[in-house]
């Protein structure tokens, strides 16, 4: 045991930097493709998780990274090939695809045996995985992070939605060709624009606050009714459709609705579409190509100039005119379809996505203790090949909704049976009461019962003069009354009259002596308190 | 003085001290409530003096000269943190008047009262001496224990429940044995015995209850003090001792009610003791596990830089550290900063009604960002930071989310709806009621450990020191 410490110790800190465990980033090849896996601040984060973190020249230029930042932050900078054999966890933005300066899939780059972790999209990329398993890799997909809330940090998803959303406005103001917030110059009136966000996932949520926070009037449309509020926090209205059917789907997206509901909302939009300036759709259903929003009718009613922003392009797109990765005029209308709105804020994105990753590598146990623990929920979810072998799709973990109308039914019955027992309890006390008065009417003399008026009424004084004390003055109100009930010394006073020796003046001067203290004590500490509260 | 112009003045005071009480209903208004309760008693101590009754003014003046020094002396002295022990104290001098003045009472019946009224008389003197002895040793014992003279955890006999009613019993048997007799000397012995029992029973009552109940214990003890004047007033059958004695045992009610609405627990509840400590509570609730995230002072610090709405939550940790000078520069810092800093007070923060809010102000911070509970639930979500700092039981979600926990149904700070929470902590130990407190182990709880003034002062260190930094980055961004 000791000749194995003596050893460790010998070799020293070497040795411990040797053991770390590898974190690749390279450069990103899909063309226009300027994000990047890690940021100079997002590798901190992941060298105090225990890795070290080799870096490929040149890979966060776009992003404005240069690798001068990154060596600052302790990254070694690497070419291409030394990055991707010496690796044991390559961090990357886009799936693997063909190099094309090398000529080689970057799946062949991959050492055997190492983790991948990237956007993957398994349910399309079949070939891929393929690829991927004969290299015996582990692969985790950040696309498939489930969407519970622990994995909250670690969804990706939600932080690219998150800037194409803002993005999208931005777009949007880029080219409409007016003031977004309404002002009255003196050269003339400035209506606001009007706004109209289809879908409020987190998308369409970061797209009406924006357009919100520039001053447009925003309206916004979701077929998921919970989201109405999140909608009206952000300043925005939300439109309802007369209509009794609830679309929403499992982990929170939305499902595919009826042919009635759609029809109702077409009509809905096709009404909007006449009023609005802008329209920015953000509706998308998992693994399904996006639902068809506005037709080629409804976009051409929009008034000249107006914008139409398709987040779901790539998936098909919302509009019928967009064409996807294109901004162009349509008879006046401008359709954006870009599909690259993370990327054209790669600063941003990078950042998020870097954070992203950070958090599922801090909860894989860090540098130190890295495992691909199965039984890890958010793990397994986004595990779609683990050491060559394909673990995708997940079993299914059923989540129901959360019960939440149950208990509440159940609160207040239980409330509403207190308050009967509440109630009987007083008529009995009220009853009791009445006994006791009676009682002492019998049997007590006069002026007794005018004492007892006296302190009944009082009493009630008492209790409603002091419900009006601030709670921050408690003290000073227990201070006060504290001083006040020192006229216990007028008991002591009506004692100390009899001969200086005999008992009661001795008893009631000691009663007046610590009277004193207190009604001395009580109003000058309280005046000390109160003249420490100020505005 | 005639009696009419005495009772004239009775009514004066009467209605300063209901004054009195109307002004502490607002900060502004506070000092001269307190201002019209001093009148009001030297009206009615004057008043008493010159009237036909008072002819000892030897002993009289002596006792005021030297009471009243003692008190202004130690008000003067006492620390802000100190103020719940000197509540206590006082409380017990009100309870050991009422005592001398009963007895006092007892040597100076003389036979003019017969019948109805011998036996009233009797009575009234038994029920002062009865309350005023409660009270008096029950206050000593919390003084004592906020003094840390004796433990501060609830001390429990066993049975004592029985003890305490055996105790009761024994005092109304010596009750009837005091009524039935009929000469002063005979009197005397079963009061004596009597006073003793439940000197006894105050001491046992109060041993039995734990440091974090001290609020609602103190407001009782404040309550008690009220009604021994009033029962006083019945013995000498003056109205202004009745009166005002109402009014305080009123008040003392109201904040114990306030007290025990605050942590969801009946009245009998907390006097009957044993909370999370011997007693069985009703449910230990669900096991809590996680990891905690621990962070140090320079990420705190960057974690405030960065925010925009702070709300720091302070609690007994934070007197007993001292920190709230510490923290007052801290909140003047950021808020020189334009940083929206507030303050969120539990009811029950502390070890009496308005404890914290009284520290704070000592420490100079402007009463109008404290805020209560219920003012501030509401801005959680939209709060970047929140800072725990020596608070446990009061900011703990299991008393929402967990039926099953000892304080479930207790209302709670719900700081943990805010983007980040920083608490500052000794350990990960339990709070008071014994509970573990999840809310260290959720993602965006952060936890400092180490003693809470060096902490903050810590904290603000690097606030301060990387000042410089912030505001080159400013300019950077304006240029």
């Amino acid at each position: 045991m000791t000749a194995i410490v003596t050893k460790e110790n010998e070799t020293g800190e070497q040795s411990a930097l040797e053991n770390k465990k590898k974190i690749g980033i390279p450069k990103e090849i899909y063309p226009q493709e300027c994000r990047v896996a890690a940021t100079p601040d997002t590798v901190k984060k992941l060298q105090k998780l225990g890795f070290s973190i080799l870096v490929e020249s040149g890979a966060g230029e776009l992003a404005n990274f240069p690798d001068k930042a990154y060596q600052q932050a302790n990254c070694q900078i690497v070419d291409t090939q030394t990055l991707w054999s010496q690796a044991d966890i390559i961090l990357k933005v886009r799936a693997p695809q063909l190099h094309p300066t090398l000529n080689v899939d970057e799946t062949e780059l991959l050492r055997e045996g190492a983790t991948l972790i990237s956007f993957i999209w398994p349910a399309q990329n079949q070939e891929l995985l393929e690829k991927l398993a004969a290299r015996k890799a582990t692969v985790l997909a950040m696309d498939a992070v489930p969407r519970i809330s622990r994995a909250q940090k670690l969804d990706a998803l939600s932080s690219m939605a998150n800037i194409a959303g803002y993005r999208a406005v931005v777009e949007a103001a880029n080219h409409f060709g007016r003031f977004f917030t309404g002002q009255i110059t003196a050269a003339g009136k400035v209506p606001p624009a009007k706004v109209l966000v289809i879908g409020a996932g987190v998308a369409g949520l970061a797209a009406i606050g924006t357009a919100k926070s520039l001053g447009a009037i925003v309206r916004a449309f979701d077929v998921r009714p919970a989201v109405k509020e999140q909608v009206e926090s952000l300043g925005a209205e939300f439109l309802l459709l007369e209509f009794d059917e609830e679309g929403t789907g499992q982990g929170g997206y939305a499902k595919i609705m009826s042919k009635e509901f759609i029809d109702a909302e077409m009509a809905l939009f096709a009404q909007q579409a006449k009023e609005v300036d802008i329209i920015i759709t953000t509706a998308l259903i998992p693994g399904k190509k996006a639902p068809l929003l506005i037709t080629k009718e409804t976009a051409e009613s929009m008034k000249q100039g107006s914008v139409i922003v398709d987040l779901a392009a790539e998936q098909g797109g919302n509009c019928e005119i967009t064409k996807p990765n294109e901004i162009y005029n349509h008879n006046g209308i401008t359709v954006i379809g870009l599909t690259d709105l993370p990327s054209r804020m790669a600063a941003q994105s990078s950042q998020l996505y870097g954070t992203n990753l950070s958090h599922l590598l801090k909860d894989m146990g860090g540098g130190e203790n890295y495992k691909v623990d199965l039984e890890d929920e958010v793990v397994r979810g986004a595990l779609v090949l683990h050491e060559g072998k394909v673990t995708w799709p997940p079993p299914k973990v059923d989540r129901p909704a959360p019960a939440q109308t149950a208990p509440k039914t159940a609160a207040k019955t239980e409330a509403k049976e207190e308050k009967k027992s509440g109630s009987l309890r007083s008529w009995i006390l009220i009853f009791c009461a009445g006994l006791a008065l009676f009682g002492v009417g019998m049997g007590a003399p006069e002026s007794f019962l005018s004492h007892l008026t006296v302190f009944v009424l009082s009493c009630f004084i008492g209790w409603q003069a002091i419900w009006n004390v601030a709670p921050a003055l408690h003290t000073p109100l227990m201070s006060v009354t504290n001083a006040i009930s020192g006229i216990i010394i007028i008991g002591g006073m009506l004692q100390v009259s009899g001969s200086i020796a005999s008992a009661p003046t001795i008893l009631g001067a000691v009663a007046i002596l610590f009277a004193t203290i207190n009604i001395a004590g009580g109003f000058v500490v309280t005046q000390r308190m109160l003249n420490m509260f100020r505005k | 003085m005639s009696d009419n112009l005495l009772t004239v003045a009775y009514i004066g005071a009467i209605a300063l001290f209901i004054i009195s009480v109307w002004g502490l209903s607002k900060p502004e208004t506070a000092p001269r409530g307190n201002i019209y309760g001093i009148i009001g008693m030297i009206i009615a101590v004057v008043a008493t003096a010159l009237s036909h009754e008072v002819t000892g003014y030897g002993p009289l003046i002596v006792a005021i000269i030297i009471g009243g020094t003692i008190g202004a002396i130690a008000a003067v002295k006492v620390a802000m943190t100190g103020l719940p022990q000197m509540v206590g104290l006082f409380n017990s001098f009100v309870g050991l008047a009422a005592v001398l003045i009963g007895f006092s009472e007892l040597l100076k019946l003389d036979g003019t009262l017969v019948g109805v009224d011998l036996t009233i008389h009797k009575l009234e003197i038994f029920i002062g001496v009865f309350v005023g002895a409660i009270t008096f040793t029950g206050s000593v014992i919390a003084f004592a224990k906020l003094q840390g003279l004796v433990t501060s955890r609830a001390v429990m006999l066993p049975g004592r429940h029985w003890v305490n009613l055996a105790m009761f019993v024994a005092c109304v048997g010596f009750g009837f044995e005091f009524m039935s007799v009929a000469s002063t000397e005979a009197m005397m012995l079963p009061l004596a015995v009597m006073t003793a029992i439940s000197s006894i029973l105050g001491i046992n009552m109060v041993m039995a209850i734990g440091g974090a109940d001290m609020p609602v214990v103190i407001s009782i003890l404040n309550s008690y003090s009220g009604w021994v004047g009033t029962a006083t007033g019945f013995m000498l059958s003056n109205d202004l001792l009745i009166v005002t004695g109402s009014i305080v045992g009123s008040s003392g009610a109201i904040l114990s009610y306030v007290m025990c609405k605050a942590m969801n627990r009946s009245f009998l509840n907390v006097v009957l003791g044993g909370f999370g400590e011997g007693a069985t509570p009703t449910g230990t609730g669900a096991k809590i596990e996680g990891e905690a995230t621990p962070t140090t002072a320079a990420e705190t610090a960057e974690l405030l830089r960065d925010a925009q709405s702070v709300v720091i939550v302070p609690g007994y940790g934070m007197a007993v550290a001292q920190a709230q000078h510490a923290v007052s520069d801290i909140t003047k810092f950021l808020r020189a900063r334009n940083i929206n800093v507030r303050f969120g007070i539990h009811p029950v923060a502390g070890r009496m009604p308005g404890h914290m809010n009284v520290l704070l102000a000592e420490a100079n911070l402007p009463y109008d960002i404290v805020l209560e509970m219920d003012e501030i639930n509401d801005d959680f979500p939209k709060t970047d930071v929140v800072l725990v700092i020596g608070a446990n039981d009061t900011v703990n979600p299991s008393a929402l989310d967990d039926p099953s926990s000892p304080i479930a149904g207790m209302p709670v700070m719900e700081v943990w709806k805010a983007d980040a929470v920083v608490v500052f902590k000794r350990s990960l130990g339990s709070g008071y009621a014994g509970v573990g407190n999840p809310l260290f182990f959720k993602e965006n709880t952060f936890m400092l450990f180490g003693d809470a003034k060096k902490n903050v002062n810590a904290v603000y260190a690097e606030l301060t020191n990387s000042a410089p930094e912030t505001v080159q980055e400013t300019v950077l961004v304006a240029s």
